[in-house]
């Protein structure tokens, strides 16, 4: 038997290695430890308001008349949140303060996590919940570009008609057809001038917009958009949309919404917490609009004429004209840049019918003022008493139309004019949001939906919890008994790897999912697998080795085996990662974070502890 | 565990059986198909929960007189509990919400679960992807078993994974349960867990064909499945376990997620030993196929 010197020992830096990793781990584990409270959040339904002391005072005042005990009141960001001790009382608070509020405010029910703020300065936060778990809905929209493109073309279509007359190139037919632009010119010679313009205006500034088809013996040329200029007329669409959403999720009142981009040209929107779908697709697929009219002067009859209040101040009025001759879906673009002498400007592009109008419009009003409307679809809330005798919330829906610009017409305008005269660069930014949002870049439609109830979620989170403490019961139950001390030590790792696998969600801020905690049960499951294979391969080593020689082979020989099987389950998962949405993406994350956590506990844990149990001691028989 | 079962005597009889299986299967599965979930079909889900039993005939027919005459309504896990599906409508997003309108008037209070629609391109992507995907992961595994351990190898490890998904979902088609995204989950977690297996036997094949040069390569086969057979079914056993408890106390959402990976996991077993061996026998693996030790082969000396 040859001669043991420091077998099984680790150095000090290996332990330091492990207990730095699980010294992180349960540091970003611990916030889970901390309950969820019941809470309120309170915001200005007029979302350029942001929430203040005065709001707060008020808020006091509603919950000390109505004897509501509240544990705690702050401001954060623009909105206040309010905690309370049971649901019952979050309830009834929150009936309470929007019935004396009403339209005031939104308010918003959540589970305001209690972690600790040391906890929360260091970036610890609790994992979050996916949608299956925490209730609430989910919507996939689908941004329909071939109507936008149809839109730019038609824009084409009229800039190229229009400049084909100024330079005398005649031509028979223009047409689009199947989202190409086609025109047949009259001779050879306004053929060539005609393809030479194109080609010449075809470089964009990220590349060759147009793919030119010519047909010479017809006289005919065909335009199309380029790949890199459908992709920017995508990109720009879906972004633009991205905005306007946003914007009309924020009228919902959800405590952690999320709007997001997902694929060429969809857009995911989440909202936890929101049980009416209905109400909320009323509100996402709403149109908020925009009206262009002429202010009425004085020849125009009192019967064709409107007065409206200016969104930015409340009492200052205008009269405008009833006819409305543009309104926001013609607008493709609106940007903010600079005029002449430096002062901001919004410009504005329409499509080709509102050019049109547009140019009838302006042509015989040059020096009268242009007045743009923004168009909102609101709700109203009444306090009344119905048959029962209780007093309710009624909503009623109305339009309300507000003056965002009125500005001298200088010109005939037509396709593409410019608002000077807006105010400072900040302002002028923001009306030209507003007048994006006015408008979808794009038409949206609804291709995936999905609700998940209160009372569902809940029962979710219960059975995934049950599955993963009575698998881990087994599993623990089994190794114990099968491999004793080995099977303890493989068993304090599991319990370090379900540690880590909670640290490492919360740290990465991944949301789990019911299939996420199938996912951590398939860990417990598989985790052991390292383990029993480094055992088992002690046991027969231990047939012609000493127990120390044994484990150290044991381990090292296991390596080699362990780190292939779980190189390929990381392919697997990841790949489910890249093609699954939603829950299955919160299982390839969980089973993908567990394959690596466990390989360092199965790994570096189990042989820390083996050898701080057996290391360097005489051992003659191993009970494995 | 000292056993000296003779594995390989039985690999002609375990090989008519998988291609007898695997053959049924692809047949089931061009003929019948699949029953796909609404994840892949696409169409409209809705699960309402009543406060008491309701009779399913009732639910049905007020569907019916409302327009709805081709929806499937079942239990969904408690007879209070009813899951309620209806074909796509050319895209139409609000049937949901009709179906729950409707189901508000009958003298049963109801409470809403969930709803779920999935537009008809939505279920052909989902499902392009998910059949992609299973196939890349395939292909990738494939270049990792080669590069790592040899081509023969990598042709038995794919087999398997091949013969144990294929199986899985012929077993779904036979029995007509649901298809769903959890399940494709399933699935891949499967190739996972089988490759584990399918790495582990051939890990130990291969370390034997290098240090054994005595044995023939049927006995050096054996002898490598008997010496993992500890292994795989501990592992089987503790990963059954925890499946187990997914699958009794999971409830009725991850169920056919469960159920995929438990019979994933006994074909899987079955798989690494007689799909595995039997085509590195059929391929006549040789020790020349192994003769020179790889530098970072069978030793990670130093490696805790």
């Amino acid at each position: 038997m040859p001669q043991l010197i420091k077998v099984n020992k680790f150095s000090i830096y290996q332990y330091l290695i492990i207990f730095i990793v699980l010294a992180v781990g349960s540091f970003y584990a611990l916030p889970n430890l901390y309950p969820t409270q019941p809470s309120i959040q309170v915001a200005y339904t007029d979302t350029a308001k942001s929430a203040d002391q005065a709001l707060m005072v008020e808020l006091e005042e509603i919950l000390d008349n109505s004897d509501t005990v509240y544990e705690d009141m702050f401001l954060r960001e623009n909105k206040i949140v309010i905690k309370f001790n049971d649901v019952d009382t979050q309830l009834s608070s929150k009936t309470v303060l929007q019935n004396a509020l009403l339209d005031k405010v939104i308010i918003a029910l959540f589970l305001e996590p209690s972690t600790p703020q040391w906890l929360k300065d260091m970036g610890a936060n609790p994992v979050k919940l996916g949608l299956d778990l925490s209730g609430g809905v989910h919507f996939l929209l689908e941004v329909d570009i071939d109507t936008a493109q149809q839109g730019r073309l038609e824009l084409l279509l009229d800039t190229y008609r229009k400049s084909f007359a100024e330079d005398r190139i005649k031509f028979n037919e223009s047409y689009i057809k199947d989202l190409v632009l086609f025109f047949e010119f009259s001779d050879k010679d306004s053929y060539n001038k005609a393809l030479k313009k194109y080609r010449d205006e075809s470089l964009g500034i990220s590349g060759v917009q147009y793919v030119i088809t010519e047909r010479p013996s017809s006289n005919q040329l065909l335009l199309e958009y380029s790949d890199i200029a459908l992709r920017e007329i995508r990109d720009y669409a879906v972004g633009q949309n991205l905005i306007t959403l946003r914007n009309r999720v924020n009228e919902l009142g959800v405590s952690e919404p999320v709007v997001q981009r997902q694929g060429a040209n969809r857009i995911v929107v989440q909202l936890p917490g929101v049980q009416d779908p209905t109400a909320a697709k009323k509100i996402i697929g709403k149109t908020a609009n925009l009206e262009f009219r002429m202010e009425a002067n004085a020849r125009t009859s009192p019967l064709r004429k409107e007065e409206f209040n200016f969104k930015e101040n409340d009492f200052q009025t205008a009269y405008l004209e009833k006819a409305v001759i543009v309104s926001g879906d013609r607008v493709t673009n609106a940007s903010t840049g600079f005029d002449e002498s430096g002062f901001a400007q919004v410009n504005i592009t329409l499509d080709m019918q509102g050019g049109r109008a547009m140019q009838k419009a302006t042509s015989g009003n040059i020096g009268r003022r242009l007045g743009v409307l923004f168009v909102e679809q609101k709700t109203k809330s009444e306090l009344v008493t119905n048959s029962l005798g209780e007093s309710v919330i009624e909503q009623t829906t109305y339009i309300e139309k507000n003056i965002i610009s009125l500005a001298t017409v200088q010109a005939v305008l037509g396709t593409s004019f410019r608002i000077t005269g807006v105010g400072t660069p900040a302002e002028a930014s923001e009306l030209a949001l507003l007048l994006r949002a006015g408008a979808l870049a794009a038409p949206m439609k609804f291709v995936e939906e999905r609700t998940v109830g209160p009372s569902l979620g809940k029962e979710n989170i219960e059975l995934g919890m049950k599955s993963i403490l009575i698998g881990f019961a087994l599993v623990v139950l089994f190794m114990a008994v099968y491999y004793k001390v080995f099977g303890i030590a493989a068993n304090i790792s599991l319990i370090i790897n379900l540690v880590l696998i909670t640290g490492i969600m919360s740290l990465l801020g991944a949301s789990l999912t019911l299939p996420g905690m199938a996912g951590i049960v398939l860990t417990v499951g598989m985790a052991v697998d390292a383990n029993v294979l480094i055992f088992s391969r002690i046991r027969e080593e231990l047939k012609e080795k000493d127990p120390q020689t044994a484990i150290r082979d044991g381990f090292s020989r296991a390596f080699v085996t362990i780190f292939d099987a779980n190189v390929t389950t990381l392919i697997a998962a990841l790949i489910l990662y890249i093609i699954g949405t939603g829950p299955v993406k919160g299982f390839a994350i969980t089973l993908s974070i567990g394959i690596v956590t466990s390989m360092f506990t199965a790994i570096m844990c189990t042989r820390a502890i083996v050898n701080l149990v057996y290391g360097n001691k005489n051992i003659k028989v191993l009970p494995i | 565990m000292n056993t000296k079962f003779k594995f390989m005597k039985y690999r002609k009889i375990a090989g008519i059986i998988s291609i007898t299986l695997f053959i049924i299967s692809v047949g089931f599965l061009f003929f019948r198909g699949l029953s796909l979930g609404l994840d892949f079909s696409g169409g409209t889900l809705i699960e309402v929960s009543y406060e008491t039993p309701i009779s399913l005939e009732e639910v049905r027919s007020s569907l019916e007189s409302n327009g709805y005459a081709d929806s499937q309504v079942v239990n969904f896990g408690t007879n209070l509990d009813v899951l309620i599906k209806v074909a796509d409508q050319s895209g139409n997003s609000s049937v949901g919400e009709d179906i729950f309108n409707i189901l508000s008037n009958q003298e049963i209070p109801i409470e809403l679960k969930r709803v779920e629609f999935v537009g008809p391109q939505v279920g052909d992507e989902l499902r392009d992807q998910g059949g992609l995907g299973m196939l890349i992961a395939l292909f990738m595994i494939l270049i990792y078993v080669a590069f790592r351990f040899q081509y023969k190898f990598a042709l038995g490890a794919v087999t398997a994974l091949g013969h144990d998904v294929v199986i899985i979902l012929g077993l779904f088609s036979i029995f007509s349960w649901d298809f769903d995204l959890t399940v494709l989950a399933a699935l891949l977690a499967v190739i996972g867990y089988s490759l584990n297996d399918t790495i582990v036997v051939s890990d130990r094949i291969r370390e034997n064909f290098r240090t054994e040069r005595v044995l023939e390569p049927i006995d050096m086969v054996d002898l490598s499945l008997n010496q993992t057979l500890g292994r795989t079914i501990v592992t089987s056993l503790t990963t059954l376990l925890v499946l187990f408890a997914l699958f009794i106390f999971g409830g009725e959402l991850i169920r056919g997620f469960s159920l995929a990976l438990i019979i994933g996991v006994l074909i899987g077993t079955y798989s690494s030993i007689y799909v595995v061996a039997n085509m590195l026998m059929s391929l006549t693996l040789t020790q020349e196929d192994l003769a020179v030790p790889e530098p970072e082969g069978a030793d990670f000396d130093g490696m805790p």
